[in-house]
């Protein structure tokens, strides 16, 4: 099924909790997880999507936004937790709230060896930069989970990781 | 004769008016603002190297209706040259970025940068789709720069060449929070 409340709707829920907390840009390396929640913010005219060459230039648009009084949350596969590590500083020294949307490779039924070496370490790295992390394993999950981790990094101006889990997003098709 | 930053500096945000928000990089920029005098609406940067044109990004795009201008420097710039892509695509009309091209990395010991290198910085904001890119040479390209900047119809890319001696540092607040705060108060945001 994908109609609503279904196992596949996980990305329109998160779409529909970003709005709430009236997340204004998004930034995005682009990413199969991400794909149906990037068409949707594309699509949005209050959204300002911002296409980003690497992630840690979302942490970047991330802290001007909010200087300038809005709201923005970054998406990202979890290879590109990396590319933001020291970016991550500029968050830490100022508290600047970052959202981080991450979907995870690596983990349940990877076929590619190269993704597991990041994927393997995204929480702990996280866990250094000061990062709150929140994982979705189901998609009942990801409605409260989203809501609370906006909270915490737009009104407590914290780093948020929101981990979706490689199961909650299925694998990647290899062979057609 | 290159263009002195301090004076180059000053140039730009003289007269800045009540709608001109500015981002130095990390480093001799910082200090270069920070000399031209103190305001609330210069976010300093201590850190981040890389980062400073994808924070104007973010600003100029949450404040359609002020003045964004980066500026920073060359060695700040060419960390992070895929900001050029990003902010080219995203043609915010608001937004100039500006680097002070000494050919050198000026706080670590003078080593040369790429662009002593020949690596050219404006041509690589037009490649990458600045319609609007302009190297400054000398003092009336300044002045014309600083026009540009009070009626600015952006994106623009500007590669000023200055002079590679370095002036005395002159050091501004360097609590993040606080600056970030006294920023936002500025443009009436809660602190």
């Amino acid at each position: 099924m994908n109609g609503a409340g279904g196992a596949t709707d996980w990305p329109e829920r998160l779409y529909t909790a970003l709005k709430r907390a009236d997340v204004r840009q998004v930034g995005y390396v682009p990413d199969a997880g991400h794909a149906r929640l990037i068409a949707r913010c594309r699509a949005d005219p209050d959204v300002n999507d911002v296409a980003l060459t690497t992630e840690e230039e979302g942490v970047a648009l991330a802290a001007g936004a909010w200087l300038g009084g809005e709201r923005a949350a970054l998406l990202m596969q979890s290879s590109g937790v990396g590319n933001c590590i020291n970016m991550l500083s500029l968050a830490r020294a100022c508290c600047f709230p970052v959202l981080m949307v991450i979907t995870m490779r690596g983990e349940w039924e990877e076929f590619n060896p190269w993704q597991v070496p990041m994927g393997s370490i995204v929480e702990p790295v996280l866990k250094l930069c000061d990062a709150e992390i929140y994982r979705a394993r189901v998609p009942e999950e990801v409605d409260g989970l989203a809501e609370h981790a906006a909270c915490r990094a737009f009104e407590h101006e914290r780093i948020v990781a929101l981990i979706l889990s490689q199961r909650l997003i299925g694998k990647k098709v290899w062979t057609k | 004769m290159s263009l002195s930053r301090r004076a180059a500096m000053a140039a730009l945000v003289r007269d800045r008016g009540e709608d001109l928000l500015v981002v130095p990089g990390l480093g001799s920029t910082t200090w270069d603002l920070a000399a031209a005098g103190d305001d609330p609406r210069n976010f300093y940067l201590w850190g981040a190297m890389g980062g400073a044109a994808m924070i104007g990004l973010g600003l100029a795009l949450a404040q359609p209706k002020k003045r964004v201008a980066v500026i920073t420097g060359d060695g700040e710039m060419l960390m992070g040259l895929g900001a050029l892509a990003t902010i080219a695509a995203k043609r915010p009309r608001n937004l100039a970025l500006i680097v002070f091209d000494n050919g050198v990395y000026g706080e670590t010991g003078g080593q040369p940068s790429h662009t002593a290198h020949g690596v050219g910085l404006a041509d690589l904001a037009r490649a990458a789709g600045f319609a609007d890119s302009i190297d400054v040479l000398d003092a009336p390209g300044l002045a014309g720069l600083a026009e540009r900047l009070r009626a600015l119809s952006g994106p623009l890319f500007a590669c000023v060449r200055i002079a590679a001696d370095e002036s005395p540092r002159v050091l501004p607040l360097r609590d993040g929070v606080a600056l970030k705060r006294r920023f936002r108060a500025a443009l009436g945001l809660k602190p």
